[in-house]
């Protein structure tokens, strides 16, 4: 192997002024950023989906269901274009010039991450909740709570706990997606790396470093939710698939 | 107290309920039994609108449960049901499964209802269990939580769907000793059950059901006797003969 190893090209300087290093860093931190909002709107999104879809209105389930058809059928990145490119023609113009010129790049494609998110989170939560009895409902009912209490109080701490480990594979997954979001011009870490390869050509190192990056931040994600779920197990019953250790 | 005037109610095109008509006076205990599928337990859901029905009234404490404009919420929290599967809310301890609904429906505070309930666990035999979660009880254990949770909203009647049937059998006894214990009370009840020492013991009357009709509500004392209708002969030498 002719390969010229060279470990110390992440000190070097770079053209505006900065180390390799700081592009490795500040790019780790978008990818953080852009993956942690985007997973916040698709947990708060796809909980209230999640939630419509197993309601007695037909027309709320027709929502839900039709959301999801769209967003989990369409690829990520075609979402992201039609976001960034699409949308801003369709709405009135003073929105669409708005959303070209003074919204920041970083939302849309958190929205768009986050949208897309959802429509998976929201399936999964419709799964727990449909994976509760019957009886459920009906005791929380019994007992003189409204539809809407017997999710908070009742379905929805069981179904999160059931579908926590589907979840938590969501959570890992969206890091890695966010790496799409470098065609909508976010400076993540997948942008970084196609830079540094561009102005170095240190591929091996980059793409170690990187790929490193990457696994570290699906394995705290996945650890600090295997902690949640720990914290959370009901004593005296057998959730979800491996549960207890 | 409870009164179903003509209910009927159908699933799609399949008619499960045929024109029901019957009551439940003040302190009095209601066993209907019949063989599965007859429509025992969609009644009685029927009572607290657990189940919608298309035609008939059903007339609760002067409250037409039928109505648009009844409060459902608030009529369901009066009327405490005890179900087969026991339906304690898993991940919370037998103490807030207790205190949950006192809370948030009838708005007291919590230590009044942890009160409350940590006293009717006490009369149900369990108080030792009450830091415990659902999962760590028997089936026995866990009816009688239920049955203690409904009775913790001060309820002016008490439905019970076939609250022995999911139980092992040497845990049916403590449930019906409980149940017993609450008629005596003169707790106003309606009960599907298949005991029929139960009934013998306790009930006022009986209803005998087949394919979505009452087919023959009776005093115990002439159901047992001599039941009129050919079916609740048969049903009733079928499960007394063992």
């Amino acid at each position: 192997m002719n390969y010229h190893w060279d470990w110390m090209f992440f000190f070097q300087e770079t053209d505006d002024g900065l180390k390799y290093y700081d592009w490795i860093l500040s790019g780790l931190g978008w990818t953080t950023f852009v993956s942690l909002a985007s997973l916040a709107v698709a947990l708060i999104l796809g909980s209230v989906l999640g939630v419509m879809r197993t309601t007695p209105k037909r027309w709320l389930v027709g929502l839900g269901d039709a959301y999801v058809d769209v967003f989990r059928n369409v690829p990520l990145i075609v979402q992201l274009f039609m976001w960034f490119f699409v949308v801003p023609e369709l709405v009135p113009e003073n929105i669409g010039l708005w959303m070209k010129q003074d919204l920041p790049y970083f939302v849309i494609a958190i929205v768009g991450l986050g949208l897309y998110t959802a429509a998976r989170i929201a399936e999964q939560v419709k799964a727990g909740i449909n994976s509760l009895s019957r009886g459920q409902r009906f005791a929380g009912l019994a007992l003189g709570f409204t539809e809407w209490q017997t999710y908070r109080y009742v379905r929805l701490p069981m179904a999160y706990r059931i579908v926590l480990p589907a979840l938590t594979s969501e959570a890992m997954n969206i890091f890695k997606n966010s790496a799409v979001t470098y065609a909508v011009g976010i400076l993540e870490l997948y942008f970084q790396y196609k830079q540094i390869i561009e102005k170095t050509s240190q591929v091996l190192e980059i793409t170690i470093v990187v790929t490193l990056c990457y696994f570290v931040l699906a394995f705290v994600m996945n650890r600090i939710l295997a902690f949640v779920e720990a914290r959370t197990r009901v004593p005296g019953l057998i959730v979800g698939t491996k549960g207890s250790k | 107290m409870i009164e179903i005037n003509n209910v009927s109610k159908w699933y799609g095109s399949f008619q499960v309920l045929t024109d029901c008509t019957t009551q439940v006076s003040k302190s009095e205990v209601v066993v209907v039994c019949g063989p599965s599928g007859s429509g025992k337990s969609t009644l009685i859901k029927c009572v607290n609108a657990l189940e919608p029905f298309q035609q008939g009234s059903i007339v609760v404490n002067g409250i037409a449960v039928q109505d648009p404009k009844t409060d459902l919420p608030k009529l369901r929290a009066k009327v405490g049901m005890v179900f087969q599967n026991f339906e304690l809310f898993p991940h919370m301890t037998i103490t807030d499964n207790l205190a949950i609904a006192q809370i948030k429906v009838l708005g007291r505070s919590r230590d009044e209802a942890v009160d409350k309930g940590l006293k009717l666990l006490d009369r149900v035999g369990l108080k030792a269990q009450a830091a415990k979660f659902p999962g760590q009880l028997s089936g026995g254990q866990q009816q009688r939580v239920a049955i203690a949770r409904a009775l913790a909203m001060d309820p002016i009647c008490m439905l019970f769907d076939e609250p022995t049937s999911a139980l092992d059998p040497e845990m049916i006894n403590e449930v019906l000793d409980v149940m017993v214990q609450l008629a005596q009370e003169g707790m106003t009840m309606m009960c599907v059950t298949h005991e029929m020492g139960f009934a013998r013991k306790v009930a006022n009357r009986v209803i005998f059901m087949d394919r979505g009709a009452i087919v023959e509500d009776a005093a115990k004392e002439d159901f047992f006797g001599q039941p009129r209708s050919e079916r609740a002969q048969a049903f009733l030498a079928k499960i007394l003969n063992h």
